[in-house]
């Protein structure tokens, strides 16, 4: 644990501009920056991710949950001691300060988290409609960004939402028919694979999640998850 | 070919500009075939040599880039069965800031039976990109956009739907037709998804290696082939060499060349300028994007800007106080007569929906007459003095929600609304938006064939990356669609025919001296950068940089502006070399060290840039050369003189490049002056 305090902090500032002006300052003294993950800085790459006083992302005033890097220096008060941490879980091995490594999603995703249509073998779009209720749960779903956040709030360390949101994106849609109880089963054997724990429906996911990833998509995840044990080769 | 009767260019004043470049041989795409634009490009996939299907996974492809022209190229050609390996800076392949883009993406599907067609869209973007863009390319583009819907929906991407089940479209960027398919502001995101979803079925099927954290910092030619790539792991500091037979550059465009962009933090021009200064040519490196619906700079610790969609032109109405004297006041305060709504006035036929270009330049003219709003932040003149200038304009949907109700206008715009809330701390249903133009996408970038090669044979370029599609201006929407129809359509049916021919290459590995040599210009880099261990930061130098990009190589650029800025740049280079200080060391998750490989290369390309803003004495699209205006201020073209792409080789830093003009022969559409009045 180390604290540093930052000068000059305005309220407009976002919560990376902060760190930013912090590496600064300690570039300039000759110590070694601070090192954090962050891209795109609008909240939707799911790069940047840290526990700030103890919740996942950091909420600040802000009545719905943001990512970090939406998170402005306006939410705390003038003078305040902030907690930051990164990540903590299992899963998620920490590579350097704030920054640790989330390869472990794009493994459940391998799994099976996708619809097999091979470039060019698609039919015409308007070959199958979708109505416009599972259209909108299908998207409500596929708006996860992968930051990890439901990992890092859960005591469970659990990657249930996540896992859960790209299983209801797909079943909700016509195309993700055909492998709909075969994904499930290889996706959530990757999930226990990795080391990340059980839901044991607490909800902190679902509460710090910056994209609102309905809780009930793990309800969704549970009865597919029950039907396919049903079906051999998940037909 | 069509003849305009635009007047002649003014007269070069100075030979001053000349100074700075010479003029090469003429260059010409020599793979689109002759014949009816309709016709082209099933003739070019016929004439392509062919790699038999057993074949493939002998042959190794490398991919530089994850986003759309990358992921779905890199998916595509797995599924093909090559052997892939595609590289990333980020975490994970699905961070690509394709994944940013808000509005949609085009298509000439016609669902909405207003007289669209794959013509029609072709047309638009030619037109739109104001007659800077290859036609052969632009139809191909516009005859793939149908297949790209079809493929993303096979995926399950979530596009918006009606009640009946079938895709919804809008109208976007100014067109009459409704061609563009969304998934809410998200849609960036969604094809993304589909693409990286696509491309982890092939990393899981053994297609496609992934090596993320890794930054590509140079690239191996051999006997005038593109071979392979030197990267750093961005965890470890290890450099490595990888091996290919063919290398692809889908690495985005360089927007933060001006320090703050719309882009995301890493997006850079590392890999496109290694590749230039190894022989590639550059393709219209001045041709940028000035997006007008941003939020406005906050203070000098900004580190990027935030794009707010285009559509909030529909029902928002720009304007500025008529009187300086208003500009601090509360904008509800300020009266109905006292307001400058400066589009609806100069352009009463288009109002706030003029092209994204025009809307950008007088934003900035009235902030530069005093009467921008919002904070004054700190610039500095031409002289170098110190400057506080108001840079915002109000976007004001008092009217709007008037005439819908707050919950109209919630319903259609919600989702900026609450951004803009987020960011700014302020409530826009109460009070009216600020917004100033923005840095947002780079129509330049490396010059390529009809088959997307690079004049370096082996070098593929895709996406953003390369200048091809969008001319001197990008239309709303076209972006995607040309990311994807890189990524899943062209490039996986034209580089089999260099493929075909792979077998006779040479084998290489890490003892071949180009490689070695190769991997030891990286080292020595970062030695040196390392080295300096001087007094200031690395984005001190990135912000300077971006200082004078944006004052003279942004929306208004002048013959005597662009000359000082180059030695502006030359002379920051200088003081980066002798002055930087990049802490810590190679063998270590060094983000410093990143940063500042990447300022490298930029304050390179900027120079580059303003010699092709310099020596483009026209304004066309996005590049608005005073010297170039009609009477009332509006853009200047000179069809005669400047119909051409200037693709630019390298010579060596601060040596003066040499210009390659591709004439771009207008057959299938006459050339027009854009004209919004």
């Amino acid at each position: 644990m180390v604290t540093y305090q930052v000068q000059d902090v305005s309220k407009d500032m976002s919560f990376l501009e902060m760190l930013d002006l912090l590496n600064e300052d300690l570039t300039l003294k000759g110590e070694e920056p601070v090192a954090f993950d962050h891209d795109c800085r609008e909240g939707i790459c799911g790069m940047c991710g840290v526990v700030i006083n103890g919740t996942a992302h950091g909420r600040g005033e802000s009545p719905v949950p943001t990512t970090t890097c939406q998170l402005h220096m306006r939410s705390f008060e003038d003078g305040a001691t902030i907690d930051v941490e990164p990540w903590r879980a299992g899963p998620f091995p920490v590579i350097k300060d704030l920054a640790v490594d989330r390869s472990a999603f794009d493994r459940i995703i391998q799994a099976g988290g996708f619809i097999s249509a091979n470039t060019g073998a698609a039919p015409e779009a308007h070959a199958a409609p979708v109505g416009k209720l599972q259209a909108d749960r299908a998207f409500d779903a596929a708006t996860c960004i992968g930051c990890g956040a439901c990992v890092a709030a859960c005591p469970n360390s659990s990657a249930m939402l996540f896992t859960a949101a790209k299983i209801t994106h797909l079943a909700m849609l016509p195309q993700g028919q055909p492998e709909r109880y075969s994904r499930i089963k290889t996706m959530i054997a990757t999930h226990d694979a990795e080391g990340f724990g059980g839901c044991t429906n607490i909800g902190e996911c679902a509460e710090v999640c910056p994209k609102q990833i309905p809780f009930d998509t793990i309800s969704q995840l549970n009865r597919d998850l029950i039907k396919s044990l049903f079906k051999k080769d998940g037909k | 070919m069509t003849t305009t009767t635009t007047p002649a260019a003014p007269t070069t004043a100075k030979t001053a500009s000349t100074d700075f470049f010479e003029v090469g041989a003429e260059i010409k795409d020599a793979k689109a075939p002759a014949g009816a634009i309709e016709q082209k490009w099933s003739k070019r996939k016929f004439e392509a040599k062919l790699v038999n299907p057993s074949n493939r996974r002998k042959m190794t492809v490398i991919i530089v880039g994850t986003g759309l022209a990358g992921g779905a190229a890199a998916a595509s050609l797995g599924e093909a069965g090559y052997n892939v390996q595609n590289f990333c800076y980020q975490d994970s392949p699905r961070r690509a800031h394709s994944i940013a883009a808000q509005g949609g993406i085009n298509a000439a599907k016609n669902y909405r039976n207003d007289n669209d067609s794959t013509f029609r869209l072709f047309y638009d973007t030619v037109k739109g990109g104001d007659y800077r863009s290859r036609e052969t390319n632009v139809y191909r583009l516009a005859e793939v956009s149908s297949n790209i819907i079809d493929q993303c929906v096979a995926q399950g991407v979530p596009f918006a739907r009606e009640y009946g089940g079938l895709l919804d479209n809008r109208s976007f960027g100014g067109v009459q037709v409704q061609r563009t398919f969304y998934a809410r502001g998200q849609t960036g995101q969604q094809l993304l998804i589909g693409a990286y979803q696509a491309l982890e079925r092939q990393v899981a099927a053994g297609t496609v290696t992934m090596h993320t954290r890794h930054e590509m910092l140079e690239i191996i030619i051999v006997d005038g082939r593109a071979r392979g790539i030197i990267t750093r792991d961005m965890v470890t500091g290890e450099i490595e060499s990888h091996f290919a037979d063919v290398v692809v550059l889908a690495t985005g465009g360089y927007g933060n060349v001006f320090f703050l962009s719309t882009n995301a933090m890493g997006c850079n021009v590392t890999a496109n300028w290694r590749a230039h200064r190894k022989g590639a040519y550059f393709g219209n490196p001045c041709y940028t994007q000035i997006h007008p619906t941003c939020i406005p700079v906050h203070g000098e610790t900004q580190s990027k800007l935030t794009l707010m969609s285009e559509s909030l032109r529909n029902d928002g109405r720009i304007w500025v106080p008529k009187n300086a004297a208003d500009c601090e006041k509360d904008p509800r305060q300020i009266a109905e007569e006292d307001r400058d709504y400066y589009l609806e006035r100069i352009y009463p036929a288009f109002g706030n929906l003029v092209p994204r270009d025009i809307a950008s330049r007088q934003a900035k003219n009235m902030c530069d007459e005093g009467r921008g709003v919002g904070p004054a932040v700190k610039e500095f003149d031409e002289d170098g003095n110190e400057r506080f200038v108001r840079r915002g304009v109000y976007l004001d949907f008092t009217e709007a929600i008037g005439r819908l109700g707050k919950d109209g206008v919630a319903a259609r715009y919600g989702n900026l609304f609450d951004m803009y809330a987020q960011i700014t701390g302020e409530d826009p249903y109460a009070t009216p938006m600020r917004i100033y133009p923005a840095v947002h996408y780079t129509m330049g970038g490396l010059w390529v064939d009809y088959d997307l090669s690079s004049n370096v044979p082996g070098l593929y370029v895709t996406g953003e990356a390369n200048f091809s599609d969008h001319g001197a201006n990008r239309l709303g929407a076209s972006a995607l669609m040309q990311g994807l129809a890189d990524g899943y359509f062209v490039l996986p049916n034209t580089i089999n025919d260099y493929l075909a021919g792979s077998s006779a290459f040479e084998k290489v590995d890490e003892s071949h001296p180009a490689a070695v040599e190769a991997l030891e210009s990286v080292k020595e880099r970062i030695d040196k950068l390392l080295a300096v261990n001087g007094t200031r930061t690395v984005d001190s130098f990135h912000k300077e940089l971006g200082n004078i990009m944006w004052e003279y190589c942004g929306m208004y650029r002048t013959e005597a502006g662009l000359i000082k800025a180059i030695g502006l740049i030359r002379k920051l280079r200088e003081s980066f070399w002798k002055d930087v200080k990049v802490s810590g060391v190679n063998e270590d998750f060094n983000q410093t060290l990143e940063r500042a490989g990447r300022v490298v290369d930029f304050m390179e390309l900027g120079e580059l840039m303003c010699v092709d803003a310099l020596h483009r004495r026209e304004s066309c699209g996005g590049h608005f050369r005073a010297e170039s205006q009609t009477e009332d201020g509006e853009a200047l073209r000179h069809d005669d003189e400047y119909a051409y792409v200037a693709a630019w080789e390298y010579t060596g830093t601060a040596q003066a490049p040499i210009l390659h003009k591709e004439p771009l022969e207008y057959e299938f559409i006459e050339l027009k002056q854009r004209s919004y009045k």
